[in-house]
């Protein structure tokens, strides 16, 4: 197993700037997920690790060794793709071996079966083994496309989106079973996502990448409860987080927008931090608003039903925030109701660096 | 219903359309010679092998009573044939294959201009650059020579041979190769062991389209051969008994010319099918 180091790595394709010096490193064993929008270079970055794509500037290290120049066939990484690229000519026993006949392993075919024997179990596939490709359901495409990198015992497993052709509940199952094989394997896993939801209970970190830069490195919940800017505040997490504009106006903060105020006194992060700008955004995750208490008045807006919880929009003069509810919450649209933030989880944003202050 | 019955009158009025000369021809080769001039023609006759046995130089004494003028010259020119249609069209392939991946796969500067260029040597009518063709072959000696239509079809297929492959290899997903890349493979490696074998049906049906313009290819076969390359379609058009024209031995001639073609794409329909419908059903 291994570790994998970028070092301000770029890379442009003609006008394009893919990547704008992304550090990442990824530690041996770990579930490192990339995570960003379409478009922000997070496969570019997988495929330069592969090898099937070099790097304009910057250097990338497997193991300590600098991987700048050599094939892809000679790094010994695993290479999942989001539509699974399951050879259709070949059956999936063949597919499985593939790997191990290639002239670089030179593998013994008594050894190929054991080890897409042992494959096939783990990933409860022993029963397709003699079946093409084209016979087979996504996610057991998926797994052949799984077992296809596991059996030759790679340094790191490269995923790019591999759950993201899958239906939501074959998703749910799939990504139980692929964090547990990667705890059982030990194994490097570096894995590509657009899905915040899968990155916060995949990763052990998240790299959230946007535009070819990295935004954040972190914990699932560091990245969810102390997002660096504005961007990751507002990719990670469903409902969106509230982010209102602000201003601090003596020894009270204004939301025009919501036409109200608080007292600076009220808000723990005025007590611990010093030098904040007098504009800033606040931030308030759906579910840090606490509806039925308090003393401030909003009007209920729509009401989602999610079934385990509701999201409820409330407006306040210009403002419609998101609230994460209990599902035994009832509320009637046009109903005038109390609100409360908790105040201790208010995160505010630098308007102008857009950053995370404190 | 009714909609059955209309189907059924089309097919069949097209399979009239496209099926009755070839009858006419097959039948030709095994009627006698008043047979052959009968009006209204004859669609029961008495079947004579004699148009064969000419053409094949068999029973040479009973072929010369019915005006035959020495020997025929159709074995070898029919062998000449298989020969540059075939290597002709195995070139055109391979080449066009191995150019179509390129230009499919590779950053190629100028790409476009590259394969309008290509597809451009097609525009000119084969009889514009005759005359210039047939210097040129004088001076380098290809007048009559395998290698000189082989070159000539050849260079005409492979436009047509590029085009078509690079429209299947777009169609293979590169991941295809990136797979095998990471798995240990080398480029050549993953392209012979994952493209290649699902671009078959591409393959096929390319090589069928070179072969069939190649073997029918008259005009070149006309002024660049004479003798020891000369293909089937001029010789047979050229076949004179000593009474006019020998229908019957064109006829068998034109029957036995349509066997390798047939033979070809029976043998490749299995990927024909999908080859020649490929393209049109987007995943």
């Amino acid at each position: 197993m291994a570790e994998i180091v970028l070092e301000n790595v770029v890379k442009n394709f003609g006008k394009v700037r893919a990547l704008r010096g992304v550090t990442v490193e990824v530690k041996d064993g770990e579930f490192l997920v990339l995570l960003g929008p379409t478009g922000a270079g997070k496969t570019t970055t997988l495929r330069i690790v592969s090898g099937l794509e070099e790097p304009d500037e910057g250097k990338v290290y497997i193991d300590g060794q600098l991987m700048n120049g050599v094939a892809p066939r000679d790094r010994n990484c695993a290479f999942v793709f989001q539509n699974y690229i399951l050879y259709p000519h070949m059956t999936v026993y063949d597919n499985l071996a593939f790997p191990l006949r290639s002239k670089l392993w030179r593998v013994e075919e008594d050894e190929i079966r054991r080890r897409i024997e042992r494959v096939a179990r783990v990933l409860k596939i022993e029963h397709l083994l003699r079946r093409k490709p084209d016979k087979l359901s996504g996610g057991e495409q998926q797994r052949v496309a799984l077992g296809r990198a596991m059996v030759r015992n790679p340094r790191v497993f490269l995923m790019d989106e591999p759950l993201s052709n899958l239906d939501a509940k074959l998703r749910e199952e799939m990504r139980v079973e692929l964090k547990s094989l990667q705890k059982n394997l030990q194994a490097t896993f570096f894995f590509v996502t657009h899905d915040h939801v899968e990155a916060m209970t995949l990763g052990d970190r998240v790299v959230v990448l946007n535009q070819g830069s990295v935004m954040q490195v972190g914990a699932p919940e560091v990245v969810y409860s102390r997002p660096a800017n504005l961007f990751v505040a507002r990719f990670v997490g469903t409902p969106e987080i509230n982010l209102i504009p602000a201003e601090v106006m003596g020894e009270t903060l204004r939301c025009k927008t919501m036409g109200t105020t608080w007292k600076l006194s009220e808000i723990p992060f005025f007590q611990e931090v010093r030098n904040i700008p007098s504009r800033v955004f606040m931030g308030i995750r759906p579910e840090d608003i606490l509806l039925g208490q308090g003393d401030k008045f909003g009007e209920v807006y729509l009401v989602e039903d999610l079934g385990v919880d509701k999201v409820i929009r409330v407006k306040t003069d210009h403002t419609i925030l998101r609230v994460r509810a209990s599902q035994e919450a009832q509320f009637a649209v046009g109903e005038r109701v109390p609100y409360l933030f908790r105040t201790e989880k208010l995160i505010f944003f630098d308007p102008v660096t857009e950053k995370l202050l404190g | 219903m009714t909609r059955r019955i209309v189907k059924g009158i089309l097919i069949g009025a097209a399979l009239l359309f496209f099926l009755v000369p070839i009858y006419w021809i097959v039948a030709t080769s095994f009627k006698q010679w008043p047979d052959i001039f009968a009006i209204p023609p004859k669609f029961i006759f008495q079947s004579t092998m004699l148009h064969y046995k000419a053409l094949f130089n068999l029973d040479l004494e009973e072929v010369a009573k019915f005006g035959q003028a020495g020997k025929s010259l159709f074995p070898p020119r029919f062998v000449n044939s298989i020969i540059i249609a075939g290597v002709s069209t195995l070139l055109s392939v391979t080449l066009g294959t191995f150019s179509a991946y390129a230009f499919s796969r590779f950053r190629v500067k100028g790409e476009g201009d590259l394969l309008f260029f290509i597809l451009s040597t097609r525009m000119l009518p084969p009889i514009v650059v005759g005359i210039p063709f047939f210097v040129l072959y004088r001076t380098l000696g290809l007048i009559d020579t395998h290698v000189g239509l082989i070159l000539i079809y050849m260079t005409f297929n492979l436009s047509f041979a590029v085009w078509l492959m690079k429209g299947f290899i777009d169609e293979i997903p590169k991941e295809f190769e990136e797979a095998a890349m990471v798995d240990g493979y080398t480029r050549w490696e993953s392209f012979v062991k994952v493209v290649l074998p699902q671009a078959l049906s591409g393959i096929a049906a390319t090589a069928v389209f070179c072969l069939i313009t190649a073997w029918n290819e008259f005009f070149f076969a006309l002024i660049l051969t004479s003798e020891r390359a000369r293909t089937a379609p001029p010789s047979i058009a050229a076949v004179q008994g000593t009474s006019g024209i020998n229908w019957g031995q064109i006829a068998a001639g034109v029957t036995v010319f349509l066997f390798p073609v047939v033979i070809f794409t029976f043998l490749v329909r299995r990927y024909l099918a999908r080859g020649l419908t490929f393209g049109v059903i987007k995943r």
